[in-house]
């Protein structure tokens, strides 16, 4: 029994510990961002979500093009819908944090950019799919959409930041940064890497209980 | 190669097509006379670089979405039905892309010469401009073609097809208004082949995504 759902357990835990040592563990002392630097383990969680899901309907569209298997249409697109629930409570925690550390909720920055083109790619992903009738036509419009757009996407985050500067913490080498030059301190890793792993699983369980539902509410409508 | 041979029989047919029906090539270029004419009257004294720029690509992108969104929609189910017993599925959307393009190619010069006539002529770097352009007709055609087909699978065709194409079309554009603009700004090349290069690696990895995914789309 408890094979099967121990990372739902796993999960949890793992988010209990991040909300509550997220407000004791020790943070390095900054200019601007203060406090409000515990966000990181809740808005950049949103983001990984998002991601790890946009990949998964990814690999279930290609999935539904090799054998035309309606299961793996079902969990792409519900992949999509946890999707974009993380990116609009990401886009959320963001603009809160932005409105303290940037002085408005809003600034042109590539990252949120690319993360605001995400969620009108995949808005444009649930209308296309609500406008096409019959069911395995619909399924395989879609999974066309959106590898196609999946990698358009890709393209768009990774070319972004070449052309115009942000105002986001580097990764890599880049080090043109003005908030938090140093990263992430170790003590704040210890909280970081569980949290992510966190809401990755608590990403899945949703998406489990969503396919789930989906099936069923097909069913009643065979009835 | 046979791919060749149904290539050509496709292109010429394309062409045909659209000599036929002179009436939707002329509503395209009348489009893009108006839009630039609008834009004329909205902004004469305003205008900078940068206003410049934008302007010229959003304009080429609107008469894109005009002119190609018909690719899939002009000819009627049955024919498809029968292109679809004598040809390849690659070689329809590659004869489609390429008539697209030779399109977009004709309709981004003719914008050109609208827009630098009435706007004035800011491009200091003809060359690097005209790259651009001939990248940008190339990415164009590509990535609408391919959505036009998606589009043309789903009812009320053409919002679909704007709010399909626009995110998608992003990476290309935002890349081509970069050269562009500094085609307008400075005279040299550095700085832009980068650019270039990213501008190349799009357009093969959408006309490779369109050649991969289009008989999924085709098979009906």
């Amino acid at each position: 029994m408890i094979k099967t759902y121990w990372w739902k357990i796993l999960s949890f835990l793992l988010l209990l510990y991040a909300v509550i040592y997220g407000f004791y563990v020790d943070i390095p002392q900054m200019p601007i961002i203060h406090q409000s630097i515990r966000n990181i383990f809740y808005h950049v969680g949103m983001w990984f979500g998002m991601f790890i899901m946009l990949i998964v309907s990814f690999i279930y569209s290609l999935k539904y093009l090799k054998g035309f298997d309606e299961k793996n249409d079902r969990i792409a697109i519900e992949a999509v819908n946890v999707a974009l629930m993380f990116g609009f409570l990401g886009i959320f925690t963001g603009m809160i944090w932005a409105n303290f550390t940037w002085g408005s909720p809003w600034v042109k920055d590539p990252k949120l950019n690319g993360a605001a083109v995400g969620l009108v790619i995949y808005l444009a992903y649930i209308i296309l799919r609500s406008s096409v009738e019959d069911r395995h036509k619909r399924a395989k419009v879609s999974a066309v959409y959106n590898i196609f757009a999946f990698i358009l996407w890709i393209i768009f985050v990774l070319i972004l930041p070449k052309l115009s500067s942000s105002l986001h913490p580097a990764t890599g080498n880049d080090s043109s940064t003005p908030v938090m030059p140093m990263g992430l301190n170790p003590s704040m890793r210890t909280v970081f890497y569980p949290a992510m792993i966190g809401w990755i699983l608590l990403g899945t369980w949703i998406l489990q209980i969503r396919v789930r539902l989906s099936k069923i509410k097909q069913r009643l409508e065979e009835i | 190669m046979l791919l060749g041979r149904e290539l050509t029989y496709l292109f010429l047919k394309e062409i045909r097509l659209e000599l036929k029906q002179r009436y939707v090539l002329n509503g395209i270029l009348l489009y893009l006379v108006s839009t630039v004419f609008v834009t004329y009257l909205a902004f004469t004294g305003t205008i900078t670089t940068e206003t410049w720029n934008s302007l010229f690509w959003i304009i080429l992108l609107f008469v894109a979405v005009n002119g190609i969104s018909k690719s899939f929609v002009q000819e009627n189910p049955a024919r498809h039905l029968y292109y679809y017993t004598i040809a390849s599925p690659e070689a329809i959307i590659l004869s489609k892309i390429l008539y697209n393009l030779l399109l977009m190619a004709i309709l981004s010069v003719l914008a050109l010469l609208f827009f630098v006539l009435l706007m004035g002529n800011m491009i200091q770097n003809p060359g690097l401009f005209f790259t651009a352009l001939i990248l940008g007709s190339l990415g164009l055609s590509s990535v609408l073609t391919m959505i036009a087909s998606i589009a043309s699978r789903a009812s009320n065709n053409f919002s679909l097809m704007a709010i399909l194409s626009f995110p998608i079309v992003l990476p290309l554009l935002m890349t081509l208004m970069k050269v562009s603009g500094s085609a307008l700004t400075t005279a040299s090349w550095s700085g832009n082949i980068p650019l270039i290069i990213i501008l190349l690696i799009i357009n093969v990895a959408v006309i490779l995504l369109a050649f991969l995914l289009f008989p999924y789309l085709w098979r009906d």
